[in-house]
């Protein structure tokens, strides 16, 4: 049962990261990634890991999916399609994936893993407890680190979104009332312009 | 560990899906695109952490928290990738790669 679970969410993952890849609309690419991540969640439903699958899913498929989907709004033009590479290099990037692929299965299926055969459950205690300790094993250096890097993150994403210049536009041309008038005289002089249009 | 699924069939497919988002970050040409290839890379390595330390030290805890800082950083680069994208549309009016050639204006 778990194996048919595990299969069909592989599928589900390989095809939607396939189709993120290559669509042409933007929107549509972001809603394949998330259905990637929903995907990742479950396999962390399955390895029993529920505390990384909560996080995959409101990090991941709640956060990160729904700021790309605002910019996207804000800057894109939905009807719009995405230009694609020449094919060539379409071709010889998916060869040179390809080729790395090969080198990666071949290590990995050639490399003896000794599962551990045991399965123990993590509780979100031990998970914290390890988080916050200093002993051995802790992490309580890395994890006030990512606290500070979060923190400059923001302020940088702040300052940076807010910014201070528009967009340059060109001058606008300074309009001369003298040259204006002398222009429609000339006009009426040389009968370009019909005499009951202006009035006279 | 998933009953009836070796650690090898994992692996395979958290490679499969790293050299999708490679191929993705080669061949796109939108800095928004570019983005969602770089999460499909992440993810997928942060797949293969968890089931790492799933399949060959259960006991262990160190996987899995990797694991959660690499999501933590992921979450602050996109945050950051939005705002200078919406920055460089502001003053570029596109977010081409090709477009964007000069750094600053």
């Amino acid at each position: 049962m778990e194996k048919v679970i595990f299969y069909i969410l592989a599928i589900i993952m390989v095809a939607s990261a396939v189709a993120a890849v290559s669509s042409r609309k933007m929107l549509r690419s972001v809603v394949y990634l998330l259905f990637v991540l929903i995907g990742a969640a479950g396999l962390y439903f399955q390895m029993d890991y529920n505390f990384l699958a909560a996080i995959q899913l409101t990090v991941y498929a709640g956060g990160v999916v729904v700021l790309i989907i605002f910019s996207v709004l804000l800057i894109h033009h939905i009807e719009m399609e995405l230009e694609v590479a020449k094919k060539s290099r379409r071709a010889i990037s998916s060869l040179l994936c390809l080729l790395g692929l090969s080198v990666f299965l071949a290590t990995i299926y050639a490399h003896p893993f000794e599962a551990a055969g045991v399965t123990t459950t993590t509780t979100t205690a031990e998970i914290g407890r390890a988080l916050l300790s200093f002993e051995k094993q802790g992490f309580i250096l890395p994890f006030e680190v990512i606290s500070v890097l979060l923190l400059s993150a923001m302020i940088g994403a702040i300052v940076i979104a807010k910014g201070g210049k528009q967009i340059k536009q060109p001058p606008l041309e300074k309009v001369d009332p003298e040259k204006i008038l002398q222009n429609i005289s000339k006009e009426i002089k040389e009968k370009k312009v019909p005499e009951e249009e202006i009035g006279v | 560990m998933i009953p009836g699924v070796s650690i090898n069939e994992i692996l395979t497919l958290t490679s499969i899906l790293f050299f999708i988002g490679v191929y993705g970050f080669i061949t796109r040409k939108n800095l928004i695109s570019i983005l969602i290839s770089v999460e499909l890379i992440l993810n997928s390595s942060v797949i293969n952490f968890v089931v790492i330390n799933k399949y060959l030290y259960p006991e262990l805890l160190q996987g899995m928290v990797y694991s959660i800082f690499i999501i933590a950083v992921a979450a602050a680069e996109t945050a950051l990738a939005v705002a200078i994208i919406i920055n460089i549309y502001r003053r570029t009016g596109s977010v081409e790669v090709s477009e964007t050639e000069t750094m600053k204006h």
